[in-house]
């Protein structure tokens, strides 16, 4: 066997485990792995300017193609700027594999330059990690790290490389046999557990499916399998900001997302359910609304792969362990057999009728502002022919995208949901223009978000990519003013962004092109202007300061206490309601 | 506004690990992130090819957190099993203390004589004091340190609780 360096058996490695691209940020403790990249032009590096987008940009090349994301930093600040993203893709289940370099063992605890504990900083920030100590033992755990970070809920992995055992030489062979992993989840469901969910279906009067990330997680034909399953039941869909796509919205049993701002009718029908079906999603805080109040009246059934996520933080009736796209196949297979038949639930649809005709997502409309609402619409006008991959920030123009912009198909949707990472979208779209060179790719922004990765306009002329920003400049951080308003009695502090650069001469600078739109009447010709230009393209649409996002549910209240307009805010809240993110 | 805190319940967890470089603070540390509680914590390489580790921990919380603890431990990649010992029915609980008394006359007779009752030993003794060795439940040493304390207790270290299920088979 010939003896290789460790930087070149990684390298290697990532070859075999099909590994195209990789993002990252060059430095001292990397080095001799930037070396071996040189010697292996197959890996096509993508060279960001800042490490926080090489891991933002890796989720969304990894949700959007549903392979992991690879990452390469340096030790110190490369490793600590990562963290950030390598929380939000924890978060959100993204498979994530990120090389950090450290300094070499001898000097590992010396406070040497650029050194940090990176094993001990992303030790609960990953799903799991390594501090690689013997070039002999690097094909292994990175075999093991693309394991982990793919099986089971999806998450990111971590491997520190010092770089003496980047440069050390071992024995090594490719084709050695890979070891069997310990990390085996349980991916099938529990056959009595899915008997017992048939017998929960067949009662129901009044059922929901309530659909998460985890469908998009489990892959397209999880998304096809929802489809029947909804199909068989004859019951209403609703689904979480993360499993938004996983069911079209162009469909009747379709009732829009739920939770904080969420339609009325998914969140009444959620209230009012005699039956929920959760299918991998997590009764986050921000679906649930005030826990005392949520579903009062459902028996609840809970699909997860993580057994953590079960009975966290709403109690369940019938705890499913496996992956969600099996377990719904194995569940259409028992409800088949026992003939069940699509029932005709009438009453409940009419009632969702009823809560349907609130027509919750309208907004005031005007001539003289651009409403951000219209201008979501009217971008979703101009572009869902052509199925475009939605990228956004954080903030009210995340929300207003989720509520406006329809999808019909999983891995079309990409958005920081757990963590909430403003600066995600920019990024986000690299990555995923670099997964689907041809299609159309749209970060949906705001003023203040699109500002914390600013930076990464170079990355995207540097490599080509033709992606496309669409920034709904309200002039403040709208969510924070938002809450101001609906909170402190508008209040509003730090929250104005002031001093804002040219948009359209920024992005011309970095050989992006500019375009302003200011006036209603020049909405649909601006949106078309930016479809139809090559290359990246930065929008910096101005739209009406002050609208907020509805409807809402305040925090600490129920699903019944939805804010529908304006009109429904007091300007105050109590402490218990205050101290609630 | 005030913060009100649920009842809790103390149970004896045992989980087998992979014996290897990280895993207490990794263990640990979730507890400490995730806002549980440890009442004691013992560690030590149990299989013969020095492979896997058995931890004791003692932890206390509601029910519904040390479902959560369990689960959250059950995910952890080097973990291989997680055993609620409270829960799954009779065990025995043991720990060992080390305790040091100094004294003269009639407490130092007394601190001999409690010692005798307890079944502790004596592993180290000079004219003025005793170290005494002592092992049982918990709730035993609680109350020979508690009786020490009235005759001289100078220090005192504890090992944690280490629990095994009763009967033939794995806990």
């Amino acid at each position: 066997m010939a003896e290789k360096s460790g930087a070149d058996i990684l390298v290697e490695t990532l070859l075999d485990l099909g590994v195209d691209t990789v993002f990252g940020y060059p430095g001292g403790a990397v080095l001799p792995i930037y070396d071996a990249l040189y010697e292996h032009p197959k890996i096509k590096h993508i060279l960001v300017r800042h490490e926080q987008a090489a891991t933002h940009a890796a989720e969304g090349y990894a949700r959007s193609t549903g392979k992991p994301g690879v990452v390469l930093v340096t030790s110190g600040p490369g490793a600590t700027n990562a963290v950030t993203g390598i929380t939000d893709a924890l978060m959100d289940s993204i498979p994530m594999v990120v090389i950090t370099g450290q300094v070499a063992t001898n000097l590992i605890g010396t406070d040497a330059f650029q050194e940090a504990d990176t094993v001990g900083i992303t030790r609960h920030c990953t799903k799991h990690n390594y501090l690689v100590k013997k070039p002999s033992d690097l094909a292994q755990v990175v075999q093991e790290a693309f394991h982990i970070a793919t099986q089971g809920r999806p998450g990111p992995v971590v491997i520190d490389i010092p770089k003496n055992v980047q440069v050390a030489a071992t024995e090594y062979s490719s084709n050695a046999t890979r070891t069997n992993t310990r990390y085996q989840p349980q991916t099938e469901g529990d056959f009595k557990a899915i008997n017992a969910a048939a017998e929960m279906i067949m009662n129901a009067k009044a059922p929901i499916l309530y659909t998460g990330g985890g469908i998009i997680n489990s892959g397209p034909k999880a998304s096809e399998t929802l489809r029947e399953l909804a199909e068989l039941l004859g019951c209403p869909v609703t689904s979480t900001l993360m499993g938004l796509g996983a069911f079209p919205a162009s469909s009747d049993k379709w009732l829009g997302m739920l939770g904080m701002h969420g339609t009325f009718e998914a969140n009444m029908a959620m209230n009012k359910a005699d039956l929920v079906v959760c299918l991998g999603a997590r009764f986050d805080d921000r679906i649930t609304g005030r826990l005392d109040a949520f579903s009062p009246n459902s028996k609840k059934i809970h699909v997860d792969i993580d057994r953590s996520s079960i009975n966290k933080t709403i109690r369940v009736d019938l705890p499913v362990v496996g992956d969600v796209g099996r377990v719904m196949e194995q569940l259409i297979a028992v409800l088949k057999g026992r003939r069940f038949a699509t029932p005709e639930l009438a009453e409940w649809w009419s009632r969702i009728t009823g809560w349907r005709a609130t027509n919750c997502l309208e907004y005031p409309e005007s001539k003289t502002e651009i409403m951000p609402q219209e201008a979501i619409r009217k971008l979703w006008q101009a572009t869902h022919e052509r199925e475009p991959i939605i990228t956004t920030e954080v903030g009210q123009h995340q929300m207003w995208a989720a509520q406006h912009f329809d999808f019909e198909s999983p891995n079309k949707w990409l958005t920081s949901g757990g963590l909430g990472t403003m600066g995600y979208g920019l990024p986000a779209a690299i990555g995923a223009q670099l997964g689907h060179p041809d299609a159309l790719v749209i970060d949906i922004a705001g003023e203040a978000s699109i500002q914390m990765n600013i930076q990464e306009l170079g990355t995207a002329s540097q490599y080509r990519l033709p992606v496309k920003i669409f920034i709904l400049n309200n002039e403040y951080m709208g969510m924070v003013r938002q809450w101001q308003e609906l909170t402190y009695e508008s209040r509003y502090s730090n929250s104005y962004s002031d001093s804002l650069p040219d948009f359209v001469k920024l992005a011309e600078s970095y050989d992006w092109t500019g375009i302003r739109i200011e006036d209603p009447a020049d909405l649909e010709a601006g949106i078309q202007k930016m479809i139809e230009t090559d290359g990246p393209v930065l929008v910096d649409c101005r739209v009406a300061k002050l609208a907020n996002c509805f409807p809402m549910i305040p925090s600490g209240a129920a699903h019944t206490e939805m804010l529908l307009s304006a009109e429904d805010v007091k300007g105050t809240m109590d402490d218990q309601a205050k101290a609630l993110v | 506004m005030h913060i009100y805190e649920e009842a809790v319940e103390r149970h004896v967890l045992a989980v087998l690990v992979d014996n290897e470089a990280g895993i207490l603070a990794r263990i640990a540390g979730m507890f400490t992130a995730r806002g549980y509680n440890i009442d004691s914590l013992t560690v030590a390489d149990i299989s013969e090819d020095h492979a896997v580790s058995r931890i004791t921990i003692a932890t206390n919380g509601p029910p519904h957190v040390i479902e959560q603890i369990i689960a959250q431990l059950d995910r952890l990649v080097p973990v291989h099993s997680v055993r609620d010992l409270t829960e799954s029915g009779p065990h025995v609980q043991r720990e060992l203390a080390l305790v040091k008394v100094s004294g003269k006359g009639e407490h130092r007779i007394e601190a001999m004589r409690l010692a005798d009752i307890y079944r502790a030993r004596v592993v180290d003794a000079t004219t003025e004091s005793f170290i005494f060795e002592i092992t049982g439940a918990p709730e035993k040493i609680e109350t020979f340190v508690g009786l020490m304390r009235e005759v001289g207790l100078v220090e005192v270290g504890r090992t944690g609780v280490v629990a095994i299920g009763r009967g033939p088979d794995p806990a």
